[in-house]
């Protein structure tokens, strides 16, 4: 059973056992791997030397190096910081018009507001910026409260029909089915709205003209081009929140549906809202 | 008859506890387990009573009934396993896929780390070990029943996990998700196999115990200290499908960890080098390259494994001095897991020809070299500035597979193929062609899949962390997402060339059953024998 023997092909002795025929060389661990494994060893020993590793009762060795992951962490933060610092507080106090003719910090502010955009804004108005359904685009000229860089700052620091925020953009269209309009004029306005940017199924009947100067004109303008003091969005331009088709004009004159975008400065800040403001304004369509 | 009273007494208390049941997701499991028990009798009860001669003939030899049944499930797990794989690759390339609640990527998931883990790997090293054990023992399993006992305890254990997952019955703790109940099911499971284990080890004809049995050994026993310290948690209600943690916070998570970590360590590695030193030998017939070897890494890897863990808590509320031991341990573990790797390629040394004409042996090469580089890359990712930058991307992903795909599914494989004609007492394989098939589908889905893994980990890593000359963040999540579209559609065909492998394995075992052999030529076109040189 245990008897040592010779294997023909290495020449290398074997240990003398056998398991259901197999046997076992009794070649020596290769040096390479000892050596590799001891390396190993003192890698690791060395390594715990120098960084926090051995648990004592209430604490661990520290390590000689004086490594702290948490440290790190916040002096790399710290050094971010330092880094943006200057420009931040410069950011902080000029208006955002000014930083925004300033060419140095415009386009640093644009960049922060981009970074700032992917993470805050893309979920509702995509990651490019061209919005969905209900969101707005924003690259296109169309600007529901304003386009100037004020505008556009004000909209995004206080959002739109926020309730944490009195001063949030505030419009708010009547559902014109709850008794303002029957259903035929419902369909007759939503016709000749539809007829404004020249949608299929448009017509611009003259029942359908005066219930809009009646209904219609004191928040979307007498020829449909919109107001931006009371946030009434253009109706002729082709551009729309909710699908330009003559269903979805009589849907949204019937029940309107409207959006709500969070008031962004107490959650965000005054730097980081004027960085958005000057991303949104160079996005093509800022006045 | 012992059979069906356990199996239809099984279904009666399942279905007992879907009336008492506290929630509505434990009736639902309790009923699916009370139908699944009562099926299983009523099959028993269909097998014919066997002549004492049969018993008589049957107990003469090594008890291979369940080593049998075993060989057949792990082909059928690996193919569930895999195919649940391909499909939520899918649905992480196309959401739609997603059908809720059931099929959600959320259910599917677990579905398949626990059917590739515990069910396909779980048979397979349970039945290698039931094979190995005995042959080189030179003893019969200790006990029968208590062998019927563990394998089909064993499988209840399987589908009540599946089941429950489907239900949305989980723990949330990666590759420990089943519930309480399910917990204590298969502890009782795991106590029995280790006495089985132990019991055969005792009562062995052969002087020495054999490595294989030693590394079989450890994975059954780590996995049961594994299993029970990790799901220590205490029920909302005994008749309740949720329970709470023992632990909290960050501790919590280093259990889970340890637990995880040693899963892979224990469950796929120690486990499968057990399955390998018996194997890879026989198949090669060549003897083990270095007994010394065997003893030094056996005990370097055991020893080390067990501290690794806190590498997968990198840069997180962990204290920093227990990461700091889990990356060097994690380093020190490199030689001890490649002693596995040069014990198993260099017992070809002599036999190196194989490789051109047995394809299993090549499957076996290519299990140990997918070893020996996922054994390498583990280590390196636990490098805390490597780790910094793969950490919750998909090059963890890719090297779990390189790992499960290329080392654990490749030596299994390679088991089955070496036990099928010896267990149903055929002189061969149906066919070696197909073997071959299946050694080329599953290599090149494996090298696409770790591949691509690695190229759209790196990427997404790169992404996450890309500033920009101003210091700002030049990516969104979102958009890391959307850059890897393209990489899983390419992850889901390579993992569905390795599942076309397995069917093809399927197929190949069931003709191997019904003892056909196909007509086809030999891989190697014999020759005329080589003339010394004059």
């Amino acid at each position: 059973m245990s008897e040592r023997e010779i294997d023909d092909v290495t020449g290398v002795e074997t240990t003398g056992h056998e398991w259901d025929g197999i046997k076992e060389l009794n070649n020596p661990l290769p040096r390479w791997w000892l050596w590799t494994f001891y390396a190993s060893v003192v890698f690791a020993i060395g390594y715990t030397i120098a960084f926090p590793a051995w648990p004592l009762i209430s604490s661990a060795t520290p390590g000689l190096l004086g490594y702290s992951s948490r440290a790190d962490h916040a002096a790399e933060v710290a050094a971010a910081k330092a880094a943006q610092g200057k420009t931040l507080a410069r950011i902080a106090q000029m208006p955002v018009g000014d930083i925004l003719a300033d060419q140095d910090l415009s386009r640093f502010a644009s960049a922060g507001g981009n970074s700032l955009f992917k993470v805050y804004c893309s979920q509702c108005h995509g990651t490019g910026a061209t919005g969905a359904v209900g969101y707005p685009n924003l690259n296109d000229d169309e600007w529901i409260w304003g386009g100037t860089i004020d505008d556009i700052y004000t909209t995004i620091a206080h959002g739109a029909r926020s309730p944490s925020d009195t001063d949030t953009r505030y419009n708010l269209m009547p559902p014109f089915a709850d008794g303002l309009l029957d259903t035929a004029q419902i369909g007759s306005v939503a016709r000749y709205v539809a007829s404004l940017s020249g949608i299929e199924g448009g017509e611009a009947s003259p029942e359908g003209e005066q219930l809009f100067m009646d209904n219609c004109s004191s928040c979307h303008g007498e020829s449909g081009q919109g107001m931006i003091e009371v946030g009434g969005p253009s109706l002729n331009d082709g551009i729309w929140l909710y699908e330009g088709s003559l269903a979805a004009i009589e849907a949204q004159i019937a029940q309107p549906q409207h959006g709500v975008m969070p008031a962004w400065l107490p959650r965000l800040g005054d730097e980081a809202v004027k960085q958005l403001a000057i991303y949104v304004h160079g996005l093509g369509g800022g006045q | 008859m012992p059979g069906f009273i356990a199996l239809a007494g099984g279904a009666f208390i399942c279905f007992a506890l879907a009336g008492l049941a506290a929630d509505a997701p434990f009736r639902s499991h309790m009923a699916v387990m009370a139908l699944v028990l009562a099926i299983g009798a009523a099959f028993v009860a269909r097998i014919p009573e066997r002549s004492p001669a049969e018993i008589e003939a049957e107990q003469a030899g090594y008890f291979d009934a369940p080593i049998r049944y075993g060989t057949i499930l792990t082909v059928f797990w690996g193919c569930v396993g895999f195919l649940v794989g391909v499909i939520i690759a899918l649905q992480l390339a196309f959401p739609d896929l997603n059908l809720a609640p059931f099929f959600n990527f959320g259910r599917m998931r677990p579905l398949h780390t626990s059917a590739v883990v515990f069910a396909f790997g779980g048979t397979a090293l349970m039945t290698t070990s039931f094979y190995v054990v005995q042959r080189t023992c030179r003893a019969r399993l200790f006990s029968e029943p208590l062998t019927w006992f563990v394998f089909w305890g064993y499988q209840i254990f399987i589908v009540m996990a599946a089941t429950g997952y489907l239900l949305g019955i989980t723990e949330s703790r990666e590759y420990a998700e089943p519930e309480w109940y399910v917990d204590i099911w298969l502890t009782i499971v795991w106590v029995a196999y280790l006495l089985l284990f132990l019991g055969t080890l005792i009562k062995r004809k052969e002087p020495h115990i054999y490595v294989a049995n030693w590394f079989y050994l450890a994975f059954i026993v780590t996995i049961a200290l594994l299993h029970v310290v990790n799901n220590l948690a205490v029920p909302v209600s005994f008749f309740g499908s949720k329970s709470y943690s023992l632990f909290a916070g960050v501790q919590d998570a280093l259990t889970q960890w340890w637990y995880g970590h040693n899963a892979v360590g224990f469950f796929l590695t120690a486990g499968f080098l057990g399955m390998m030193y018996y194997y890879m030998p026989k198949q090669a017939e060549r003897p083990v390259y270095s007994y010394r070897l065997s003893i030094i890494h056996f005990w370097a890897l055991i020893f080390m494994y067990i501290w690794a863990g806190p590498h997968h808590l990198h840069y997180t509320a962990l204290p920093d001095w227990a990461q700091t031991l889990g990356m060097v341990f994690s380093i020190m573990l490199w030689m001890p897991s490649w002693g596995g790797m040069i014990n198993g390629l260099m017992t070809l040394r002599g036999a190196w020809d194989k490789m051109r004409t047995d394809p299993i042996i090549r499957m076996m090469v290519v299990a140990v070299a997918f070893y020996g580089m996922s054994t390498f890359e583990g280590p390196v990712m636990s490098i805390k500035s490597v780790n910094g930058l793969s950490h919750y991307t998909d090059w963890t992903i890719g090297h779990v597979h390189s790992g499960a795909l290329g080392w654990v599914g490749m030596i299994t494989f390679g088991a089955i193929y070496f036990m099928a004609p010896r267990l149903w007492g055929r002189k061969q394989l149906y066919s070696l062609r197909l073997v071959n098939w299946h050694f080329w589908l599953a290599t090149v889905g494996i090298v696409i899949y770790a591949a691509v893994m690695w190229v759209s980990g790196i990427m997404q890593g790169l992404m996450w962390r890309e500033y920009d000359a101003d210091g700002f963040l030049v990516y969104s999540f979102a958009e890391s997402v959307a850059a890897l579209h393209p990489y899983y559609i390419a992850r889901a065909f390579g993992g569905f060339l390795y599942l076309l492998g397995g069917l093809v394995m399927a197929f190949n075992i069931w003709m191997t059953i019904r003892g056909k052999v196909r007509n086809e030529r030999p891989i190697i076109q014999p020759t005329a024998a080589l003339q010394p040189a004059e």
